[in-house]
């Protein structure tokens, strides 16, 4: 019978007690994993490697608010930029790359958000060295989609599948009334694109309500090229016709899609790929917009990982340093409670040392006890917390649109185990000392 | 010899710094094999000289020499492993565990000797004393005199060479005082293990052959006689 199978026995024999105490362990460790996981894939979906562009373009404003709505799709637009100057991007020596999105519309199953693009963005990689893996034909109507996979889990939906979409957010009310099929189905990426529907952007422009009255584009145009004169002419001129078209009555800004020209089309952002090899002409460009148009570049790594040591990363660590606390006051709870114990147990103590059990054997036999109680506690919050994030992913994922893997083991999480070993060592000691130094002869004759 | 107590010497101090003399025994001695009562007025020191003879005190001065070894001259981690391996002891309250099995008792006792566990020798023990059909069962499932027989066996686990015995049937009803006496005498004779065994019963100690009283060869006052010069 060996020490570990002894302080089993004791830990039995005060079920209750050994329950509870564990049970305070397991409470702090369960926590401090839920922490860990749900921080984990927010730390998964924001690294750098979940972004396969090197600027994102938008409308002046927050860098912020353009890369989560452009890239994590968990904000609205924060304005549009004309369509000519995404032209003018892609004529851009500088860039490799230049990818539109134009987005604000949710579909009304499941409020996922509905993005316009073009088939180059499906032909890039959307993180570095992964493509994307399409299940079904191209897009070849205008209201055809492409759907991520987890729009199409939680939807049910599948190609052939139809639906409609609400205009301006969940919230607008108003539903558009186009239909729009799926034609292929994503495989699943872990990123923002798994809770998307693609659509093309000639099939966004085509969404009635989705154009605006010429005046107001007219306006657009010269706030935006301010500085820019000679595209400014040039972008008016195209409007000509279309002011011409109102002036005779027969516009209908609702359904333009046909012969809608560039200038009176807007797009939400610009994602931009740079040549790798040179990163400084990404700078440049970004140096260029900040005085230039009413445009700016956003680095999305950058803008994330100041996100992420900034406030993110606070409060990850405030949350870890208070079930840290907590495990700590459970690790009090398990000294009290063999603290508390030991007086009831010296006659034990005595017992065996009458038989033949060295001082080091009952200490050793109190600080398994504690080790038993501090490791057991520990491993039931750890498979609870992770028991809990799995039964709790799909309602984190549909809540923050976060991806859960609820099995992502995370370095703090290696670090747990030799800690709790560590508390149970600490807890531990002070009873142990007090069975070390037990008299025998008294605690035989109490 | 199997047991040889030499110039024992035992004192306690009082918190006022009194010292209280408990023994002071010049010479006792037992042959291997030999079964010992030893009887004694209550506060005479007999529990005190069954400690420092198993090792679970020290005496002042003297030798307690068990199995050829001097148990008073050993340091304390070689006296605990001595005591699992060659020294048995049975109390007079039992003191088996409440949160072990019967069985689990008898393993405990095996646990630290560093002979390693005989499942199948604490089994037969158990058997021996009547307890084949009881092994799973908690001392408090048991009656008085069947704890009793637990902790015959458990204090027989190791092989000893020395059994104690402190007034083991002083807790047990008179039906089974016997009984255990029998058993623990003839576990003895038929292990060829010396006992020594505490009393105060004069009808226990009148079956012993040699009976020993404490009073006779214990003279406290040698301490102070000798603290004096």
């Amino acid at each position: 019978m060996n020490l570990l199978t002894i302080a089993w026995k004791s830990i039995r024999q005060r079920r209750l007690a050994s329950s509870l105490t564990a049970l305070s362990i397991g409470l702090g460790v369960m926590l401090m994993v839920l922490v860990l996981v749900i921080f984990g894939a927010v730390d998964s979906a924001f690294n750098q490697t979940s972004v396969g562009y090197d600027l994102i373009v938008g409308p002046k404003g927050s860098d912020l608010q353009l890369v989560l709505s452009a890239v994590y799709r968990m904000q609205p637009p924060i304005e549009n930029l004309p369509y000519l100057f995404l032209e003018q991007m892609q004529k851009d020596p500088r860039v490799v790359s230049a990818v539109p999105l134009a987005f604000g519309d949710v579909t009304k199953e499941g409020s996922f958000p509905i993005v316009g693009t073009t088939t180059q963005y499906f032909e890039n990689e959307y993180m570095p060295r992964r493509k994307f893996r399409i299940r079904g034909s191209r897009i070849n109507g205008l209201f055809d989609t492409i759907i991520g996979s987890e729009v199409a889990r939680e939807n049910g939906w599948d190609q052939g599948s139809q639906f409609t979409i609400v205009h301006g957010g969940a919230d607008s009310g108003h539903v558009h009334d186009e239909k729009f099929t799926v034609v292929a189905v994503l495989a699943p990426t872990g990123t923002a694109n798994d809770r998307t529907v693609f659509l093309n952007l000639d099939g966004f422009y085509a969404i009635a309500g989705h154009g605006k009255p010429v005046n107001e584009i007219e306006k657009r145009l010269k706030d935006f090229y301010a500085a820019d004169p000679e595209r400014l002419v040039a972008a008016l001129k195209q409007l000509e016709g279309v002011k011409a078209e109102e002036a005779a009555g027969s516009h209908d800004h609702h359904n333009h899609a046909h012969a809608t020209p560039d200038a009176m089309k807007e797009i939400s952002a610009i994602l931009i790929k740079t040549d790798p090899d040179k990163p400084y002409l990404g700078v440049s460009l970004m140096s260029d917009l900040q005085t230039g148009y009413q445009a700016m570049a956003a680095n999305p790594v950058r803008t994330i990982q100041r996100l992420m040591n900034g406030l993110i990363g606070n409060i990850q660590k405030a949350l870890v340093a208070l079930t840290a606390i907590i495990i700590l006051v459970s690790g009090v709870g398990i000294f009290v409670s063999i603290y508390n114990s030991m007086s009831d147990r010296r006659r034990e103590i005595g017992i065996m040392r009458a038989l033949g059990a060295q001082r080091m054997h009952v200490f050793g036999i109190i600080l398994a006890e504690s080790a038993l109680l501090c490791i057991g506690g520990g491993l039931l919050g750890w498979l609870t917390g992770h028991g809990i994030a799995i039964v709790a992913s799909p309602w984190i994922v549909n809540q923050t649109g976060l991806l859960i893997n609820p099995w992502a083991l995370n370095v703090w999480e290696a670090v747990l185990f030799p800690v709790l070993v560590g508390l149970a060592v600490l807890v531990g000691f002070l009873p142990a000392m007090t069975a070390y130094r037990t008299n025998v002869a008294d605690a035989l004759s109490s | 010899m199997s047991l040889l107590l030499e110039s024992i010497r035992k004192s306690y101090r009082e918190p006022g710094g009194r010292r209280i003399p408990v023994l002071g025994i010049e010479r006792f001695e037992m042959k291997q094999g030999e079964q010992v009562a030893l009887l004694g007025s209550s506060g005479g020191g007999k529990t005190t000289l069954l400690n420092i003879i198993s090792g679970i005190l020290t005496p002042d001065a003297g030798r307690v020499v068990v199995d050829g070894r001097d148990v008073a001259a050993m340091q304390e981690v070689v006296r605990d492993h001595f005591r699992a391996a060659r020294i048995g002891i049975v109390f007079q309250t039992f003191n088996l565990l409440p949160a072990f099995t019967a069985l689990e008792n008898v393993l405990l006792g095996m646990s630290f000797s560093g002979k390693g566990v005989d499942k199948t020798f604490a089994k037969q023990l158990l058997e021996r004393v009547g307890l084949g059909h009881r092994l799973n069962h908690s001392p408090q499932q048991m009656s008085v005199g069947e704890q009793q027989r637990v902790a015959v066996a458990r204090s027989l686990a190791n092989k000893p060479v020395l059994l104690l015995a402190d007034e083991p049937t002083a807790n047990v009803d008179p039906a089974n005082q016997q009984l255990i006496l029998d058993l623990i005498r003839d576990t003895c004779r038929d292990h060829n293990v010396t006992l020594l065994m505490v009393t105060h019963s004069l009808e226990v100690a009148g079956s012993f052959k040699r009976v020993e009283k404490l009073q006779d060869f214990n003279r406290p006052e040698l301490c102070l006689q000798e603290q004096a010069t």
